[in-house]
């Protein structure tokens, strides 16, 4: 077993240190060490899109990525989208739109959809299909969520 | 039986009450469980399809630092031969057991050998990798009509074909032969005017849920075995679990977490009974896991199978007669769908005379599991492209042609049962008035297509308790996972009931200590079973109610009434009272009110279904665009229609996979060459258009609500639809799932 590094990074706001393998990816670390079990694993090798957060700015799947990559960096995930009083907006739209069935999906296609959102606050139909194409989910057929997501876009 | 009235919840669109946990990331999946001292378990699999298992030393893995007990098949306990009740139906234990860590041989790749518990994850996978397993490897069977040979090689040599009762003398890889008889079929062909027999072939799919499987298992040490985990059916596992483990069901509890997807593929367990064994062998709690290609390679896939079908008509467009053969692929161990898939085959259509053989037959893949409609998707690719070349034949328009031979009350299936109230007709009438059904399609190499489907539905045993909290709320518990917001249509039935607004029900979904006996989240059954009991639940808090307004007046209670959410006092006093203030006055009025309901509804009511889809083939690529899709179902009564429509949506686009390119891909070794999302490749948004979801309600008499199930008949017509479509737009029919680019291409004579 090689020997734990130490990490320093801020998630969702809050600045967070941990200790990780060096083998260990950025999912297995919100899950098994921060306890962050908001992201999923679906596939393991950035195939379904499950495990999505938003790096720096930048949607990446977290299993992909490594633990000890994130050093000074900032991660936002599912858990620290909401306020204390209030739903996002898209997570509001979700439920609306009853855009999710088993929900195992849901926090990745969220958090894909805030990307997003952050860098084309108006997207088509068809930016909304393209961009969300990484994201896979078998119970929806992806009709409420396409729509959920242009009814964000669309109270934002 | 169905009510026939205005519902205040029913059919409204209230938000799902587990919908903010999900949204935010806080709802526990089964991996997401965490306890103390828990161990990380992981399972070798076969890397052969057909080997005789010759040795299995551990010594090394043993050996590694952090590895804390290994287990294999002999740590299964001596599984005699004897036939498991499952609740729904026996099946070999020593199958059941085999499944699980294979005892001599390896029957598929991927199949279980032995399991490693370690302190972490990385070190039990390290460990997997010193397990030193001495194969003879044998040669694979990989496809049905193979297997059906004479000479084929043999999975079980102990395993002969039951066929109508009797059994072979021989060994066979055909499991068993089944048969449905209806009229006399040389009599039907001879009155046919058009006769149409064509084959079909059918590829391995899975269920594909996003989910893998998890289990954390732990024992007491007062030999208390508690095993935490995504499944459809806690009660089920719990079943299994004890036969398996030859372990008393009441020393089992089975706490089921969120699941994330099933589709019939989580209903048989795999890692549970593995994790307990781990669990068992080490006095810790132990996770066991499944990655992707485990699921893949070592879950229930549905069936591939090879289907014929024959159909003759009249000039004036009468089907006269309908026959199969159909042979499925079982996976490694007996127990394919071909069962269901021959009572659903032709059960659209009201046809005189009907033959309809179904094989259920061995093979060196994962042995089967459900998934959504088992068998009826394969089968209706068959039937329904049959019918439709019919109808080009006698030239009458395909739906025309289903109007004119479809099924209604009172008709019988081949298999026996007489059709209450059904609503196929409506469904095509839906189809027909559509706008989607006369819009332009026009355009070169486009084309339209529709197909129907059908599938039975199943009730079984559901169990619900409510309970009334003093401010005029009720919490429900039930025993039905919920996968696609079940909670909220069993919920909004007992509101109902009482007059209470949907979001005043808090429904839980608990473990197999704390409810009665469910069965699985599967069959289409939980909105329609559960959903039952729990509106029996509501009337059993409603006549206690009743009992405690009376008390409270000093009334009979005959002269107490409740309408709308209001207790009246009739004859004499003029007294009234709302739930939410009786609720508040239970203490004065005798205590706590539960009420309760154990079902077992008979009436499921079928499930039919009408798809309109159009295409476009881009005949230099034979890529097939799915252009518009419109699907009409008979719900019974919607009881949250957006869920409904979900169901439908979801369907369908499992159904369009499945048409397009969902197929697993084996090499000669018989090795899944595909075992991952990226090139097992399942529909995307971006693959798809809006599905348009249309809820046509015929009652179901079988219901209070005239339920019926919407979750299964959805993915049933689409690849049906679809080649019809791609027949109208290219002229080529396909006989052969999926039709991907190099096989359309093929068709149509470019490649």
């Amino acid at each position: 077993m090689a020997k734990k590094s130490h990490v320093q990074t801020t998630i969702n706001g809050e600045s967070v240190e941990f200790l990780c393998e060096p083998r260990q990816s950025l999912l297995e670390v919100l899950r098994d060490e921060l306890h962050l079990t908001g992201a999923k694993e679906g596939c393991n090798n950035g195939n379904c899109g499950a495990c999505s957060v938003i790096l720096d700015g930048r949607l990446v799947n977290s299993c992909l990525v490594l633990g000890v990559e994130i050093e000074g960096k900032s991660v936002e995930t599912i858990e620290g989208l909401a306020d204390p009083e209030k739903l996002h907006p898209i997570q509001d739209a979700f439920l609306e739109n009853a855009a999710l069935q088993c929900g195992i999906c849901t926090p990745g296609i969220i958090m894909s959809a805030k990307a997003l959102l952050d860098n084309n606050p108006k997207p088509t139909e068809y930016e909304v299909r393209y961009w969300l194409a990484g994201n896979l989910c078998r119970c929806t057929g992806y009709d409420k969520i396409v729509r959920a997501v242009l009814d964000a876009a669309e109270a934002t | 039986m169905a009510e026939n009235k205005d519902y205040k919840v029913i059919g409204t669109r209230p938000i799902r009450h587990d919908g903010v946990d999900k949204v935010t990331g806080r709802a526990i999946y089964g991996a997401d469980f965490q306890i103390t001292g828990l161990l990380h378990g992981r399972v070798l699999r076969s890397p052969h399809a057909h080997a005789r298992i010759l040795s299995i030393d551990t010594s090394r893995a043993e050996a590694l630092p952090g590895v804390k007990g290994i287990v294999t098949g002999d740590d299964l306990p001596a599984a005699e031969d004897k036939m498991a009740d499952l609740g729904e139906g026996a099946v070999s234990l020593k199958y059941l057991c085999d499944n699980i860590l294979a005892s001599d041989k390896a029957l598929y790749r991927g199949h279980a050998i032995a399991a490693v518990a370690a302190i972490s994850p990385h070190i039990a996978e390290e460990a997997c990798q010193l397990i030193d397993v001495e194969y003879e490897v044998l040669t694979p069977v990989m496809e049905v009509r193979q297997a059906m040979e004479a000479d084929a090689p043999l999975l079980h040599e102990g395993l002969k074909t039951s066929s109508l009762g009797e059994t072979s003398e021989e060994s066979s890889n055909v499991a068993s032969h089944i048969q449905h008889k209806k009229g006399d079929i040389e009599k039907g062909f001879a009155e046919a005017d058009i006769v149409i027999d064509r084959e079909f072939v059918t590829g391995t799919v899975h269920q594909g849920y996003i989910e893998p499987h998890n289990a954390t298992a732990h024992y007491n040490q007062d030999g208390q075995l508690t095993v935490w985990c995504s499944t459809q059916g806690a009660f089920t596992v719990r079943e299994q679990l004890a036969e398996i483990l030859q372990y008393p069901i009441s020393k089992i509890k089975v706490v089921p977490l969120e699941i994330g997807g099933g589709f019939g593929g989580k209903i048989n367990v795999y890692i549970k009974p593995v994790a307990a064994l781990l669990a068992k062998k080490t006095g810790k709690p132990v996770k066991v896991l499944m990655n992707r290609a485990d699921v893949f390679e070592g879950t229930g896939p549905t069936p591939a199978s090879f289907i014929t079908v024959k159909m003759g008509a009249t000039k004036d467009g009468k089907i006269t007669a309908a026959q199969t053969s159909m042979a499925f692929e079982a996976g490694a161990y007996p127990g394919s769908p071909v069962g269901a898939g021959a009572m659903c085959i032709f059960a659209p259509y009201n046809i005189d005379n009907v033959l309809i053989d179904g094989y259920d037959v061995v093979v060196n893949k994962p042995k089967s599991a459900p998934y959504r409609a088992p068998g009826a998707t394969n089968a209706a690719f068959g039937s329904e492209t049959v019918i439709d070349e019919l109808a080009e034949e006698l030239n009458i328009d395909a739906l025309e042609l289903r109007l004119m031979n479809g099924a209604k009350e009172g008709d019988h299936r081949a298999d026996g049962p007489v059709y209450p109230r059904i609503g196929f007709i409506e469904t095509l009438e839906a189809a027909k008035e559509h706008p989607h059904y006369s819009s332009e399609n026009g355009k070169t190499h486009h084309g339209r297509g529709i197909a129907s489907g059908f599938w039975f539905n199943i009730g079984l045993e559901s169990s619900v308790t409510i309970s009334v909290n003093p401010d005029g709320t009720i919490n429900l518990v039930e025993g039905s996972t919920d996968i696609g917001g079940t909670r909220a249509s069993i919920a909004m039935q007992a509101a109902e009931v009482l007059g209470i607004p949907a979001e005043s029900v808090n429904p839980s979904v608990v473990d197999t200590n704390s409810i009665g006996y469910t069965a699985v989240t599967g069959g289409s059954r939980t909105t329609f079973a559960t959903g039952y009991a729990a509106y029996e639940a509501a009337q059993d808090v409603k006549r206690q109610m009743i009992e405690r307004a009376a008390k409270l007046w000093d009334v009979d209670e005959a002269n107490v009434q409740f309408a709308d959410g209001e207790f009246s006092s009739i004859n004499g006093k003029e007294e009234q009272i709302s739930f939410r203030d009786l609720s508040g006055r239970l203490s004065e009025t005798g205590g706590p009110v539960v009420g309760r309901a154990t079902v077992d509804p008979p009436g499921a009511g079928g499930a039919f279904a009408t798809h309109v889809v159009d295409v476009a083939v881009d005949v230099e690529t034979g890529k097939v665009e799915i252009l518009r899709y419109t699907a009409t179902q008979d719900a019974g009564k919607a009881i949250h229609p957006s869920y409904v429509e979900g169901q439908i949506q979801g369907g369908v686009v499992q159904g369009i996979g499945w048409a397009l390119n969902e197929e697993y891909i084996y090499n000669e070794e018989g090795t899944m060459t595909n075992a991952s999302f990226l090139d097992y490749r399942m529909p995307t948004c971006l693959d798809l258009p809006m599905i348009d979801a249309v809820i046509v309600e015929v009652p179901n008499p079988g219901h209070p609500y005239g339920v019926r199930g919407v979750g299964e008949v959805p993915i049933v017509p689409p690849p049906a639809a679809i080649a019809n479509a791609i027949y109208d737009a290219v002229g080529v029919r396909m006989d052969e799932l999926p039709m991907s680019p190099d096989r359309l291409l093929k068709a149509m004579g470019k490649i």
